[in-house]
C-alpha cells in the first residue's frame, strides 16, 4: 500500500528539522532519509519474527504458499472490520458490537439470497450477489449509524451503547430465522469467501500486482513532485528509489506466493474436462492467484487509508481524537462525524459479513461471535492508541495478520483452543505495553 | 479609514461587536452576570480582571463555545444568533483561546486550517497548499519555526501559541479575540505579537485583548473593560486612567473618576 509522505502519524521524522546534537553517521541517517515510520517497521519486523519462528517450529510447514494463502483468506474479514475500528478508537470510542452486527447482517444477506431473491428472479441470477452485498453494507451502515446517533446526540458512552448492541444484534440475528441456519449461498456470492472458485488465477493476479506497483509508484512520485514544486524538503533520490523498490518487491512477492499455490488435482481435472481437454498427458500447474476476499480487504485498506489521510472526514476524525474540544471550537460538527464513523464501522461489518457468510457457505446466527475482540485487538496491536488520536489503517491490517498468524501457527503446532486464547490475550496486553513504552519514549 | 479616525467617530458608527446584558451560570455559579461590552473597528479593547473573574467565559459566549443564558449580541448593530463556533466564524469573529484549543496529534498546517481545509480539484485535502500557506503565516509570527511536519504536541509552548495565533489571523477576521495570547511566549515573540496587534488594528480589525500584563494592555489597548466576580466593574479609555487606578478596579472593584462604572462597581 502506498503511504503518502505527508502523514498524521507522530512517528514520522522530519528531514527539515535540525539535525540531532550527537551526529551518528551511517545507518541512523540513512533510515532518517527514508522517512520510514519506525512503528510500522517494528510491526513488520514482529510479523516476520512470528512467521519465521512458526516456520522453524513447524519444520517448514508455515511459510508455504498454501499456508500463507489460507492465512490471507482467514485474515480478510477481521482485517476489513479492523480498518473501521481504527477510526472508532482514534475518536476515543470503542465498538463492542461489530461481531454481532456481522452476525445480524450475515443472516439478512443469507435470507435475502437464499429465500427472498430466488422467489423474485429464481436461483443463479447474476445480480443476486450484488444486491446481497449492497443490502449487507446498507443494513450494517444503518445499524452502526443508529448506534452512533445515540452515542453522539444522546451522550451515552460508546462502551455502553455498543455493549447493548452486542446483545441486541446477536439476538436480532437469531430472530431473522428463529435460529435456523440458511444454506447454501448463491454461487457467485460464494466467491467472496475464497476457496478455489474465489481465486482469480495467475494471469489476473499479475495484472493486479502490476496495477498496484504502478499506482504506488505514481503516488510516491506525484507526492514528491508536488512537495518539490512548493519548495518543501523531499527525500533524497536514492531513498525514494529504495522505498519504491521495497513497495514493488512486497507486491511482486505477494503475487509470486499466491501464484505458486496450485489448485487441487481433482479441480484441475474437472476444469480441463469441462473444456474438453484431454488429461492423459498429466495435469498442468494451475495456480490459485489472489483470493477475492483478500482483494476486497486490500481495496478496503487502500480506500480507508485514503479516507483517513486525504479527506476532510479523516482529518476531522483524527482532530476529534487529538482534542475533542478543539475540534468543536474549530467549527467541526463533531456529532455528525461521530455518527459517520460508527455508520462506516457498521457498513464494514456488513461487508465482512458477506465474506464470512460466503466462506462458510451458510448464514448462522453465531457467525462473528467474539470477532469484536479480534478486531479491537488487531487495531491495537497495529498501533492504534486507546487514548485516541493515533492509529493507521495499514497497522491495523498488519495487526489482524499478526493475530491470524499466531492462531494458524498454533493450529499447525497442535496447540489446543484454550491455550490459543491465552496466547492471543497475552500478546494483546504485551502489545499495549510496548505501545505505552513507545509513547513514553516520544515525550 | 485610519484607526484614529475610527476612534474619533465612535458616536457616529455602530460598534463592530456589542454584547448587551449577557449572563451565564454554571450550576448556580454566575460566571458572567449582566455584562455589556463593545468594540469598534480598528480598536483594541483590553479585558481585565483577576483569575476567575469571568473573562474567558464572556468571550467564549462571543466565540460560540458557550450559549448565553441571557443577553444579546450585535455585530455591526444587527442582532445575531451565535449558537456555535461556526456561527461566530461566519460573523468574522476569530478566537485565540487561553487553552489554545489545538489538536495535538496533527501538524501545524492541519491545525491552522482545521474546519476550513483547502481542497484540491478532486475534493481531497490539499496538504501541500496548506503547508505552503502555513509556512507564510507562521513566518510572520515566528520566523525560525521549521517543524511543519510534526504533530503540535511535539512543539514548545511558545510555538504552539504561535500556531493558535496563526490560525486566528489567517482567515480575514473582522473581530479578533485574544485570550492571554502571549502567556507562553518569550520576549521576542511577545514583541512580535504586539507589532501584529498594531498592524491588524491598522487594517481596521477590532481586537479584544485579555491579558494579566497591565503594561502590555496599556501599550496596546485604546479602552479597557474590567470584570470582577462575573460583573463589569467599569469601562475606561486608557488615556483617562492610570495603571494604579486600573489595579484598584481589578482588585477592589473601585471605579476611578476617569471610568464609566458598571453594575459590578463597588459603592
Ligand atoms: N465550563 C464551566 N463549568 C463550570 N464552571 C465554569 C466553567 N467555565 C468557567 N467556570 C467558572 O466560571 C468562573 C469564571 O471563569 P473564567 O475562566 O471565565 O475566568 P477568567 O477571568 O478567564 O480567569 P483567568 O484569568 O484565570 O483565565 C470561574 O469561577 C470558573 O470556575
Ligand atoms: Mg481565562
Amino acid at each position: 500500500m502506498a503511504e503518502p509522505s505527508t502523514t498524521l502519524s507522530p512517528a514520522s521524522s522530519d528531514s527539515s528539522s535540525g539535525a540531532p546534537a550527537g551526529r551518528r553517521a551511517g545507518i541512523g541517517d540513512a533510515l532518517r532519509a527514508l522517512e520510514l515510520d519506525t512503528r510500522m517497521v517494528g510491526m513488520i519486523g514482529a510479523l516476520a519474527i512470528v512467521w519465521i519462528g512458526f516456520d522453524i517450529l513447524t519444520g517448514g510447514a508455515f511459510l508455504t504458499p498454501r499456508n500463507l494463502w489460507n492465512l490471507s483468506v482467514q485474515t480478510a474479514s477481521v482485517a476489513v472490520m479492523a480498518t473501521g475500528m481504527v477510526l472508532v478508537i482514534v475518536t476515543r470510542n470503542i465498538d463492542l458490537s461489530v461481531g454481532s452486527i456481522l452476525g445480524f447482517t450475515g443472516m439478512v444477506v443469507g435470507v435475502l439470497q437464499a429465500r427472498i431473491l430466488p422467489e423474485i428472479w429464481g436461483f443463479d441470477n447474476p445480480l443476486t450477489w450484488v444486491v446481497a452485498v449492497a443490502a449487507a453494507v446498507a443494513v450494517g451502515g444503518a445499524v452502526g449509524a443508529a448506534q452512533g446517533a445515540v452515542i453522539a446526540y444522546l451522550g451515552v458512552s460508546s462502551f455502553i451503547v455498543t455493549l447493548g448492541g452486542l446483545l441486541v444484534w446477536r439476538g436480532a440475528a437469531w430472530w431473522v430465522t428463529t435460529g435456523q441456519t440458511v444454506a447454501p449461498m448463491d454461487g457467485l456470492f460464494k466467491r467472496l469467501g475464497g476457496g478455489f472458485e474465489g481465486a482469480i488465477g495467475a494471469g489476473p493476479s499479475w495484472m493486479v500486482g502490476l496495477a498496484a506497483v504502478l499506482l504506488s509508484v505514481a503516488t510516491i512520485l506525484v507526492t514528491r513532485r508536488r512537495r518539490a514544486g512548493f519548495g518543501f524538503p523531499v527525500r533524497p533520490r536514492w531513498a525514494e528509489g529504495v522505498v519504491i523498490l521495497l513497495v514493488a518487491a512486497a507486491i511482486v512477492g505477494a503475487v509470486l506466493v499466491v501464484n505458486s499455490y496450485p489448485l487441487p488435482a481433482p479441480v484441475v481435472r474437472r476444469m480441463m474436462e469441462a473444456q474438453g481437454l484431454s488429461t492423459d498427458g498429466g495435469l498442468p500447474f494451475v495456480a490459485h492467484g489472489f483470493a477475492i476476499p483478500v482483494l476486497i480487504a486490500v481495496a478496503v485498506g487502500v480506500g480507508m487509508t485514503f479516507l483517513s489521510r486525504r479527506t476532510r472526514f479523516g482529518r476531522y476524525v483524527f482532530a476529534i481524537g487529538g482534542n475533542p474540544e478543539a475540534a468543536e471550537l474549530s467549527g467541526i460538527n463533531t456529532k455528525r462525524v461521530m455518527v459517520m464513523v460508527f455508520g462506516l464501522m457498521g457498513a464494514l461489518c456488513g461487508l465482512s459479513a458477506c465474506i464470512a457468510t460466503a466462506r462458510l457457505n451458510a448464514a448462522t446466527n453465531a457467525n462473528g461471535t467474539l470477532d469484536e475482540l479480534y478486531v479491537i485487538a488487531a487495531a491495537i496491536i497495529g498501533g492504534t492508541s486507546m487514548a485516541g488520536g493515533v492509529g493507521t489503517i495499514l497497522g491495523a491490517m498488519l495487526g489482524a495478520m499478526v493475530m491470524q498468524s499466531l492462531q494458524s501457527g498454533m493450529v499447525l503446532l497442535g496447540v489446543d483452543a484454550p491455550m490459543q486464547n491465552i496466547v492471543v490475550g497475552l500478546v494483546l496486553v504485551a502489545a499495549v505495553y510496548v505501545d505505552t513504552l513507545y509513547r513514553r519514549g516520544l515525550k | 479609514m485610519t484607526a484614529l479616525a475610527t476612534a474619533a467617530s465612535h458616536a457616529a458608527t455602530a460598534p463592530l461587536v456589542e454584547m448587551r446584558d449577557v449572563s451565564i451560570a454554571f450550576g448556580g455559579i454566575k460566571a458572567v452576570d449582566g455584562v455589556s461590552i463593545d468594540l469598534y473597528p480598528g480598536e483594541v479593547v483590553g479585558l481585565l480582571g483577576h483569575n476567575g473573574a469571568g473573562k474567558s467565559t464572556l468571550i467564549k459566549i462571543l466565540s460560540g463555545a458557550y450559549a448565553a443564558d441571557h443577553g444579546e449580541i450585535r455585530v455591526n448593530g444587527e442582532p445575531v444568533h451565535i449558537a456555535s463556533p461556526r456561527d461566530a466564524k461566519r460573523c468574522g469573529i476569530e478566537t485565540i483561546y487561553q487553552t489554545l484549543a489545538l489538536a495535538d496529534n496533527v501538524d501545524a498546517a492541519a491545525n491552522i486550517f482545521l474546519g476550513r481545509e483547502k481542497l484540491t480539484a478532486w475534493g481531497t485535502l490539499d496538504d501541500h497548499a496548506m503547508e505552503a500557506e502555513a509556512r507564510k503565516v507562521m513566518g510572520r509570527l515566528n520566523p525560525h519555526f521549521r517543524r511543519f511536519k510534526e504533530p503540535v504536541k511535539a512543539l514548545s509552548g511558545g510555538q504552539r501559541q504561535s500556531v493558535a495565533i496563526a490560525r486566528a489571523i489567517h482567515f480575514d477576521a473582522r473581530v479578533l479575540i485574544m485570550d492571554e495570547p502571549t502567556a507562553a511566549l518569550g520576549p521576542a515573540e511577545t514583541q512580535q505579537v504586539g507589532e501584529l496587534v498594531k498592524q491588524l488594528k491598522q487594517e481596521g480589525i477590532g481586537i479584544f485583548l485579555i491579558s494579566h500584563d497591565i503594561h502590555d494592555v496599556f501599550d496596546l489597548a485604546d479602552r479597557i473593560h474590567v470584570m470582577k466576580n462575573g460583573k463589569l466593574v467599569g469601562t475606561a479609555r486608557v488615556s483617562d486612567v492610570t495603571k494604579d487606578e486600573v489595579l484598584g478596579m481589578i482588585i477592589l472593584g473601585k471605579c476611578p473618576p476617569g471610568a464609566v462604572p458598571g453594575p459590578g462597581a463597588a459603592a
